[in-house]
């Protein structure tokens, strides 16, 4: 399982098909379960031209590490990998991966959904936003329903 | 007792820096840090404290040479 978090902007569908491609899991699963989080140009009925996300290096790491854990012991994973954007971003990047690997498909749908709700809920990360006038902190999450 | 805080997103801003160094000689409590830290600022209510990288309740006892960590409710993903 991996965690990483990283300041420059990535591709999640090329980091996908390359920890895939390396995993040492072939023939074993059948499910590959992912979310990727996209930034928007709009929030709370304004536009958004800039974002700049902060995190908390050292705890951002370890919080996610303990919620693959617990999706490892709920759920029969074989693997995960969690990407995560820092710094300054612009509308249309990716903020965010979570990709779960399992031998069937309710094992990788349920822990890729834990996985990605837990680290929006908990996992030390803030959303700044620059407005075309002035910019704001993020006060809270949208619900994942 | 020597005490690292640090302090996260708007608080950070608000505050003017991302870190103080704290020396006691007393026992000190999360909620108390704040206050020394930040001479006797109230501790807002939706803060999130961290001891050592952990999340914890803010009546929690600190020790020599934890790190504690203020900020405000998370916002990623």
């Amino acid at each position: 399982m991996k965690v990483e978090i990283t300041h420059s902007a990535f591709d999640p569908w090329q980091a996908l098909q390359q920890y895939q491609q390396d995993l040492d899991l072939q023939g074993k699963y059948g499910a590959t379960a992912s979310f990727v989080g996209t930034m928007r140009d709009l929030n709370e009925g304004d536009e958004v031209t800039a974002m700049t996300l902060e995190h908390y290096p050292g705890m951002t790491e370890q919080y996610i590490d303990k919620i693959l854990n617990q999706a490892n012991q709920e759920w029969n994973i074989l693997d995960a990998l969690v990407i995560h954007r820092t710094g300054s971003l612009l509308p249309n990047d990716p903020i965010v991966l979570v990709a779960v690997w399992s031998a069937h498909r309710a094992d990788a749908f349920s822990a890729c959904r834990f996985i990605m709700e837990e680290l929006k809920s908990n996992a030390p990360f803030w959303k700044k936003e620059q407005l075309h006038e002035g910019s704001r902190w993020v006060k809270k999450n949208t619900p994942g329903g | 007792m020597s005490i690292t805080v640090r302090y996260f997103a708007n608080l950070r801003e608000e505050m003017g820096r991302s870190v103080d160094r704290l020396d006691t000689t007393r026992s000190l409590s999360v909620a108390e840090v704040w206050a020394e830290a930040t001479d006797q600022l109230p501790l807002p209510t939706n803060i999130l404290c961290a001891v050592n990288m952990e999340y914890v309740n803010p009546a929690q006892l600190v020790k020599d040479g934890d790190e504690v960590a203020f900020f405000p409710p998370v916002t990623g993903g």
